[in-house]
């Protein structure tokens, strides 16, 4: 395989964050067997229990979406409300993880893996009444592939270094060919929204879709194939959606989804007023808690209950600045790169961490330890063989004592760590002000650290000049971060573990892998992506773990529970430990006494 | 020379007292204000009692052990059975009085256990302490930071006011550029060219001059005003007649002039200055954790679930109340004062 093409297999499965599954993909229409309710159109039956009609469902985001356009939309509040405007072929279940037939019936993958042959549910229509064939498909992936567009979603549809080539059967029938196997699967088709051709055909010839599709747009100038659609934008207070008529999904009993007349999103930005306008009663479901504010509502739970999903993916860590700054960098600074750099000065430091006072100091006991970056949330994908050592003050002791550095008394009779050079080792952890949870950890890591004589100064910067310090500049000592994988497949981090990623936080966009174990960490993950077997791979990824836990440029902390809140009448709410924790099955949700609700 | 009226003593008084306090904070305080006690995070404050549950009065003061409720992060509960009698004049934690000194004694300390008189935050670490320590620091902060601006307003103000003319123009325009700037900025600046292992003792010097030199046009302003209707006295004029340089005429005429207004300005700037700390110390400027200051002791007061949860956690604040009432009293008794004595002349 070629690096451009192992390049972008890995850009490509790193953005989808996805699992990797390999052999014959099971024809989606036997499981998932048809309604014959209505001759004309093939709609999708859910599973889940029968809901109740109406009422209206009120939410807060943090920010304003930037745009509904999903060809442009990068945020964080544009992803959650396009989530349930849009829809796409085929879908990851976000409970099962598994993937379900979307607006594709079926989808059937030639024995080599190159053709992926898709069938399209009969008599769908966007949300406006204008019916969807397989020209919309075809005009949808021209609009992703179009390099003038630069979609996010381009990257994805790179394989083998050639776009993937879409051509239509029929008016139901949609063929995708691969330049190579991919092992992604029909996971690829999840997150890509199929486009309205009749609306976005003339600003796309006109070279003005980008700019096509803000929160402002007329309501009658957009549509989607999603649960809901756009009602009313107010700037700076709320966007209303409101129930799609013409959705394609029923209930078991025949009526047509979604159960919810409208959905309002708030524009809330802090974290705090979220909770208090959930208190209040003013929204219904609160995602993204703390767990301090978890524990507050929960005391004080009147009409609403509160979920603990258990751990997510994301994991929090402390790692050291391995970079080499070579010249640039002052004696001071240079000196502090040899402790770094010592592998068992990094085992020290992770030896005499307490984890479990910060789950419990900072997660309230909301959370768990970590080890390595697969949490127990993860529960496919951990290492069982790494070893989760109490904490230690003699192995640190030791540790530090091999690598050469000794103790003296310092002034205030306090012993003192000093290196060969008699210089005693200090050093800053930096961490986001903006976040509380991360800046009491490196405040509970120094007080750690203090028991072995090292002294630590915790700076809180400004998240964007933290970040530029790690990315750019490169001028730091330690810093405490957090990433959150958006699936559990390792896929989804390979930028943090390949040499050359971007978010490979120690030492970004390395040229060449900088260290031995760097190089095995590459050729392992590389290993992992084409490999055949779910076996393979994991044996792949169980060594990247071992040598991360051997070598510690992550030294790994906890991981939070995902905590929500919901009403007591909002039916088939499940929250999950994948994004969006709440609103992924936004057409299933339903107010119980609907009548009362929707009156409001 | 007059003494001072009688509210001036009383409030001058009452001052010095609390900053004494403050002062010998280290043998007020039983702990160490950065210890902490990582199985009592946010305990409630301990409450004091004579009496025990059976109705027997003890002479020495006690508190009742606390215990975490089971599977439970921060409920409390008292432990009837063990009581912990706080004893006076104790050794305890290491700490250098007046930050000289050497010393382990302590006013008071728990025998045999901990009592925590204002609770604990989020670290297990004694709050009580931690206020006495952090009103070292901040009210340090905010009487050098006054100084500074005073000592750096009043040379300015008065210069430019006695001068007149194109000095005038310029420190005035000058005056008006800072009090114009935006400082949150300049800060941001300031942060981005410091290195980042600053020590606690530099991260202090830099807060207090930060603060001192950002503030030095409001008081040159009011000085300027002073010194330009003293200029045109006659006694001033004589003076200069008789041949006096300007560096005497400033010093021995001017300068008494803006006695008052300094002084009442040093009241208000106090106060402001130690919460300006606060704003600093958000921003990551300030004071930097585990040392306790006044500024970093609120600033965790901003997230709702402390302001919810735990209500001893607005006692940094409420000690703080006396100190700016204090200055603010102060400050008013100086302007009536000064009143007084313009009435006489």
């Amino acid at each position: 395989m070629t690096p451009k093409c192992l390049h972008a297999i890995r850009r490509t499965a790193a953005w989808l964050g996805v699992v990797l599954t390999f052999g014959p993909f099971p024809c989606l229409a036997e499981a998932f067997p048809q309604s014959q309710q209505t001759t004309k159109t093939e709609f999708l039956i859910s599973r889940e229990a029968v809901g109740k009609r109406g009422g209206r469902l009120v939410l807060s985001l943090r920010a304003e979406p930037k745009t509904l356009n999903p060809i442009i939309a990068a945020d964080a509040p544009s992803r959650e409300v396009i989530g349930v405007m849009q829809a796409d072929l085929i879908h990851i279940n976000r409970s099962s993880q598994l993937t379900e037939p979307g607006l594709a019936k079926s989808c059937k993958v030639s024995k080599d893996g190159l053709e992926y042959s898709i069938e399209l549910r009969r008599g769908l229509q966007f949300s406006d009444g204008k019916p969807l064939d397989a020209d919309d498909v075809l005009f949808t992936f021209r609009v992703y592939l179009d390099e003038a567009i630069h979609a996010p979603q381009r990257d994805l549809l790179i394989v083998g270094g050639k776009p993937i080539e879409v051509h239509k059967v029929d008016a139901y029938h949609v063929v995708f060919r691969l330049a190579k196997p991919y092992g992604v699967g029909d996971r690829l088709f999840d997150g890509l929204a199929i486009l309205p051709r009749h609306l976005l055909e003339k600003p796309y010839r006109e070279g003005k879709l980008a700019q096509f599709g803000g929160v402002s747009v007329p309501p009658a100038e957009w549509a989607g194939l999603g649960p809901f659609r756009l009602k009313e934008y107010v700037a700076g207070q709320r966007i209303v959606l409101e129930r799609n008529p013409y959705y394609w999904k029923t209930d078991s009993k025949g009526s047509r989804l979604p159960y919810l007349d409208e959905i309002v999103f708030l524009f809330v930005p802090s974290a705090d007023a979220q909770v208090l306008r959930f208190q209040s009663g003013e929204t219904d479901i609160v995602t993204r808690l703390g767990a301090e504010n978890f524990a507050v509502l929960s005391r004080q739970a009147r009409g609403y209950s509160m979920t603990d999903a258990g751990p997510g993916l994301e994991y929090n860590f402390l790692f050291f600045n391995l970079n080499d700054t070579g010249t640039k960098s002052s004696p001071e600074a240079a000196r502090r790169q040899e402790w770094f750099r010592e592998v068992r000065f990094r085992q020290a430091i992770s030896a005499v961490v307490d984890r479990q006072a910060i789950v419990r100091l900072v997660y309230q006991g909301r959370g768990a330890a970590l080890w390595g970056p697969v949490t127990p949330g993860n529960k496919r994908w951990a290492n069982t063989e790494i070893k989760h050592p109490a904490r230690s003050l003699e192995r640190a002791r030791d540790l530090l004592h091999q690598a050469g550095f000794f103790w003296k008394d310092g002034s205030g009779g306090d012993q003192m760590l000093v290196d060969q050079h008699s210089s005693p080792v200090e050093f800053s952890i930096l961490t986001s002000a903006s976040n509380a949870d991360r800046t009491k950890m490196a405040t509970l890591i120094a007080d750690d650290l203090k028991q072995l004589g090292i002294r630590a100064q915790v700076v809180p910067l400004e998240f964007r000049s933290l970040l530029d310090r790690v990315n750019q500049t490169k001028d730091y000592d330690a810093c405490v971060l957090g990433l959150a994988s958006f699936d559990a497949d390792p896929n989804s981090d390979i930028n943090v573990w390949l040499s050359s990623g971007g978010t490979h936080l120690w030492n970004p966009s390395e040229a060449h892998p900088a260290t031995a174990w760097e190089a095995e960490i590459d050729k392992l993950m590389e290993q992992q992506l084409v490999a055949n077997s779910f076996e393979e791979r994991k044996k792949s990824y169980d060594r990247v773990q071992q040598i991360l836990d051997e070598n510690q440029p992550f030294i790994f902390l906890a991981t939070p529970d995902i905590l929500v809140g919901a009403k007591d009448n909002v039916g088939n709410f499940q929250p999950t430990v994948l994004e969006p924790y709440a609103l992924w099955n936004a057409e299933n949700l339903f107010l119980r006494n609907a009548a009362e609700t929707g009156g409001k | 020379m007059k003494s001072p009226p009688r509210k001036q003593r009383i409030v001058l008084l009452f001052l010095v007292l609390l900053h004494g306090i403050v002062l010998v904070g280290g043998f007020v305080a039983p702990y160490d204000p950065i210890r902490q006690d990582r199985e009592r995070p946010y305990a409630p404050p301990a409450r004091i009692h004579f009496v025990d549950g059976q109705g027997k009065f003890h002479p020495r003061p006690f508190v009742y052990a606390q215990r975490l409720r089971a599977g439970s992060f921060d409920q409390y509960e008292d432990d009837c059975a063990t009581s912990i009698p706080l004893k006076f004049f104790v050794s305890g934690a290491s700490y250098r009085l007046l930050g000289v000194i050497a010393a382990k004694g302590h006013l008071f300390g728990a025998d045999g256990g901990t009592a925590n008189l204002l609770g604990t935050d989020g670290y297990g670490r004694d709050l009580f302490s931690r206020i006495l320590y952090g009103g070292q620091i901040s009210l340090l902060a905010g009487l050098l930071a006054a100084s500074v601006s005073l000592l750096a307003g009043s040379i300015v103000g008065s210069v430019s006011g006695y001068f007149g003319g194109w000095t005038d123009s310029i420190a005035m325009r000058l005056a008006e550029l800072c009090l114009a700037l935006p400082w949150l900025y300049l800060l941001f600046g300031v942060r981005a060219f410091l290195p980042l292992l600053v020590s606690p003792v530099k991260a202090f010097l830099i807060v207090v001059i930060t603060i001192g030199v950002l503030g030095w046009a409001r008081p040159a302003r009011l000085v300027r005003g002073v010194a330009l209707s003293a200029k045109e006295r006659d006694f001033v004029r004589a003076a200069r007649g008789f041949g006096a340089s300007h560096a005497y005429v400033l010093r021995r005429h001017i300068l008494p002039q803006t006695k008052s207004v300094i002084l009442t300005q040093a009241a208000i700037l106090i106060p402001q200055y130690v919460l300006a700390e606060v704003t600093l110390s958000f921003l990551g400027l300030g004071i930097p954790e585990p040392a306790p200051s006044w500024g970093n002791l609120l600033s965790s007061l901003q997230q709702y679930s402390v302001l919810s949860s735990y209500w001893w956690m607005y006692l940094p604040a409420v000690a703080m109340v006396p100190f700016f009432f204090g200055y603010l009293a102060l400050s008013s008794a100086l302007q009536e004062g000064r009143r007084a004595a313009k009435m006489d002349l």
